[in-house]
């Protein structure tokens, strides 16, 4: 369902916002198919982070690599054309449109039909037939036709990661995707995205340490905008600076 | 969606028989209504499925109008040229125009599409050597086409009716295109669509070039029915006039807009027999629309009415 | 030489009065992110109201005074019956006022006719004066005197008082401001009647130096756009930079080509949307 995977790599990442440094030095390299949790307490710069990678914002000095390819001047469109996918942490969806008008867009934007003007939409059924497919395989084909702002907090967090997926990517970025998640709505999600083909490259950010933990192969952990561990997830569980810091006792490097 | 077809046709059918029961004063207010429905579908592709509201679209109308209108008067009265040039000014101008405004989001698009619509006004209200100034250019005679005349309120009618029907068609195709959903989508959600890999910027360009494109054909329409063209054509008020019309009629729905179009022009012609004050009454009628029925006419009669649309199998 | 130092004082005369407009839609556009699209008309009413409260009391003061409260009354009463019913979407909002632009223009066109007038400039600033080798009205310099003053009165308002420290909480966070107990609904019905003031004081002015007539609510609407787009909407520096910088060009522009009037402003305008979109001063 979605492309072979690519590496993503950053190589010292700087942000300024102003006065405010919110990214210091970041390299983070991520192997193909790699399973990726980025953590950290909020105002780590986590998100920070995502929005460099997918070009909504650029660095302040640093690059990003994709797929051994320099990304850092190209415009969001175009990272996403190269296969990069992102979730955002604040459900983004076209919330008057159906759940099958918002996935049918996901599908038409990876197509060579999606400038077309002077022929209908319904003229290309291979766009329907993936539309349904993908609501088919995450079960949402019942709830197809409402628009999506009458779908629970759940279910979009669902529409949300099947938009990312329908253009598929071979680097996928989610933020955040269990998100005001009940435990059940929890597991689900969890089930979904380990069920997600092992190619694709997936770089989560994540609170709940349950899935952080169980779902990926490797933890960076994020503290005032510098990685200060980093390691499979049992080293990085035991490590009492990663406690400190959650605890709140540790103390940002000067 | 046979319900939809089925009012098509019944309208249409009425359209085409207009001549043979209304009186030439009412074919044309009819004629009237015909062209200004043709602007505000311009301006629903750029407003209503595309979400940028200009306040300046009347800038394409005049040049439209504008431009076919010298060519008849100065030049020669040759119906092809000086249609094809009418569409071809506005057009032109619209990929200069549309590479600045489209800098702008928001407010600030606001602000310059007015800003760029009033500085065509300025231009057609001072240069009185080529334009006629405020006085504007009257005695634009209707073409021949194909050795019929268009002098008459009848063919004239049809003619609107024809292109009005051929601009509608083509309309509804672009607006259910791969491009048309993808307008809406970038409406809903702009950022969604850059990180889904859509070149947003593109689709807007392209939708500010058709836009004033039908909105120029409009012009040269309504110079033709007028024989006048002055610079009253490029002012804000025809500007906001357009976009009530979009907005009364429901934007995004390209027929609210045509139906809100006929609501104002009979309004006006109405109203204007019995007081002056009818700018007044358009302002409170912006006031009570903006407030009670943003969604428009249509708008709400789709929530209430859904038609639906079910994916081919 | 003389012409240079002429047209340079005209062309800060008339930015004065573009940037008290252009300061008063960006104090309204900077808290409550409404574009007021009536301001050219609260121009166009101050300078009618002016005019007849002249003819009334033969005070300039009173005109100037009189004519701005009046249309402090309206704003207030347009803000507090329709426009705070739907804020937060600034589209509607925008349109809002735009319904008003016909309303007032309409009525003012009707209760005062369409012939341009002139509102007679003050006693005491009919003539003009000599500076060394220039003459130049008294009026105008008048103007530039006002625009200054009213500017450090802005800035002395945004920077050391109290509002000035509430409309800058309400810029920044509205909720947070609300929040910590600034009373907003009424903070922003203080801050449109100060615009709309700013206005209709610019048209009193404006209108014994340029006259009063139907269409210079769009004339001067068109340039206050340009001039927030230049200086940055939201912005009281982009006012004042941005107020001087189009009266120049906009008086210069006349001055030596005259045929080409509107384009003078366009250009400068559309040079800072392809190099600085959201103007030199302003905030994104």
């Amino acid at each position: 369902m979605t492309g072979g995977g690519a590496g993503i790599r950053v190589e010292g990442l700087v942000k300024d916002f102003g006065g405010l440094r919110a990214l210091e030095d970041v390299t983070l390299r991520v192997e193909p198919g790699e399973r990726r949790a980025i953590i950290g307490p909020n105002g780590a710069g986590k998100t920070t982070l995502f929005n460099i990678i997918t070009g909504i914002f650029p660095p302040t000095a640093g690059r990003i690599l994709f797929d051994g390819r320099d990304i850092t001047d190209l415009p969001p469109h175009r990272r996403a054309q190269l296969g990069l996918g992102r979730t955002f942490q604040i459900t983004t969806l076209f919330p008057k449109l159906s759940v099958r008008d918002n996935v049918l867009l996901a599908v038409q934007a990876a197509d060579p039909a999606r400038f077309t003007l002077h022929r209908r939409v319904e003229a290309y059924p291979h766009l329907f037939r993936q539309a349904e497919e993908l609501l088919e395989r995450w079960g949402l084909r019942d709830r197809a036709a409402a628009p999506v702002r009458f779908l629970s907090h759940g279910e979009q967090r669902q529409v949300e990661i099947l938009l990312a997926l329908a253009i598929r990517p071979k680097v996928l970025l989610l933020d955040e995707p269990a998100a005001g998640l009940s435990p059940a709505e929890t597991a689900t999600l969890a089930d979904l995205i380990r069920g997600l083909p092992r190619e694709t490259t997936i770089l989560l950010i994540e609170h709940d340490m349950d899935v952080a933990f169980t779902l990926t192969d490797r933890i960076s952990v994020l503290h005032y905008g510098r990685v200060v561990a980093e390691g499979p997830p049992d080293a990085v569980r035991r490590d009492p600076h990663v406690a400190a810091i959650y605890l709140g006792t540790a103390t940002p490097k000067a | 969606m046979r319900r939809a077809v089925g009012i098509g046709l019944v309208l249409g059918l009425l359209l085409l028989a207009s001549p043979a029961v209304l009186s030439s004063y009412y074919l044309g207010l009819l004629t009237k209504m015909l062209i200004f429905a043709l602007f505000a579908m311009s301006l629903d592709l750029l407003l209503g499925y595309t979400g940028l509201p200009s306040l300046g679209h009347t800038a394409y109308f005049g040049l439209g109008a504008y431009t076919t209108g010298l060519l008849t008067l100065r030049v020669a009265q040759t119906f092809w040229i000086n249609v094809l040039a009418g569409i071809a000014v506005p057009t032109l101008v619209a990929l200069g125009f549309s590479l600045l405004t489209l800098r702008a989001r928001g407010t600030y698009f606001l602000m310059i599409t007015l800003a760029l619509a009033q500085v065509l006004w300025g231009i057609a209200f001072g240069w009185r050597s080529f334009t006629g100034g405020d006085d504007g250019l009257p005695g634009i005679t209707r073409p021949t086409l194909a050795g019929w005349s268009l002098t008459g309120e009848i063919p004239f009618y049809y003619f609107v009716l024809v292109v009005f029907g051929g601009c509608l068609f083509l309309l509804s195709i672009v607006v259910r295109s791969p491009l048309g959903r993808a307008l809406v989508g970038i409406r809903e959600s702009e950022m969604r669509m850059r990180v889904l890999g859509y070149n947003v910027w593109a689709y807007q360009y392209v939708a500010s070039i058709l836009a004033a494109l039908f909105a120029g054909a409009a012009g040269i329409l309504f110079v033709y029915y007028n024989g006048y063209v002055g610079p009253a054509y490029l002012s804000v008020v025809v500007s906001g006039q357009v976009l009530l019309m979009v907005i009364l009629g429901g934007a995004g729905t390209l027929l609210g807009p045509a139906l809100g179009a006929g609501i104002i022009v009979l309004l006006e012609n109405f109203l204007s027999a019995y007081t002056e004050r009818w700018l007044t009454i358009l302002g409170l009628i912006y006031v009570a629309v903006t407030l009670f029925a943003p969604r428009g006419v249509l708008g709400i009669l789709r929530e209430r009415f859904p038609l639906g649309r079910r994916a081919p199998a | 030489m003389t012409f240079w130092i002429i047209q340079t004082m005209n062309g800060i005369s008339f930015g004065m009065l573009l940037f008290l407009l252009a300061a008063g839609l960006s104090l309204i556009f900077g808290l409550m992110k409404v574009l007021n699209l009536a301001h050219g008309s609260f121009y166009l009413l101050g300078g009618y109201l002016g005019l007849t409260i002249l003819r009334l009391t033969d005070s300039f003061l009173l005109a100037l005074v009189g004519g701005a409260l009046g249309v402090v009354v309206v704003a207030v009463l347009v803000e507090r019956t329709v426009l705070r019913r739907i804020y937060g979407e600034e589209l509607r909002q925008a349109l809002l006022t735009f319904g008003f632009v016909f309303i007032i223009a309409d009525q003012t066109l009707w209760i005062w006719g369409g012939n341009p007038q002139t509102l007679p400039k003050p006693a005491g600033f009919q003539a003009s004066i000599r500076l060394g080798e220039i003459v130049f009205p008294s009026y105008r310099l008048l103007i530039i005197a006002v625009g200054v003053v009213m500017g450090l009165a802005l800035w002395w308002l945004q920077e050391k008082t109290r509002l000035g420290a509430m409309i800058r909480a309400g810029v920044d966070d509205e909720e947070m401001a609300r929040g910590i107990g600034v009373n907003t609904p009424l903070l922003f019905t203080a801050v449109f009647a100060l615009g709309a003031f700013m206005a209709a004081f610019g048209g009193v002015m404006g209108s014994a130096l340029l006259g009063v007539y139907p269409g210079a609510d769009f004339e001067v609407l068109l340039l206050a756009f340009v001039v927030v787009i230049i200086g940055g909407l939201g912005s009281l520096k982009g006012a004042f930079v941005g107020g001087l910088l189009v009266g120049l060009i906009d008086n210069f522009g006349k001055a030596l080509v005259p045929q080409l009037a509107y384009f003078t402003v366009f250009a400068p305008m559309a040079a800072i949307l392809a190099v600085r979109p959201t103007g030199l001063f302003g905030k994104a």
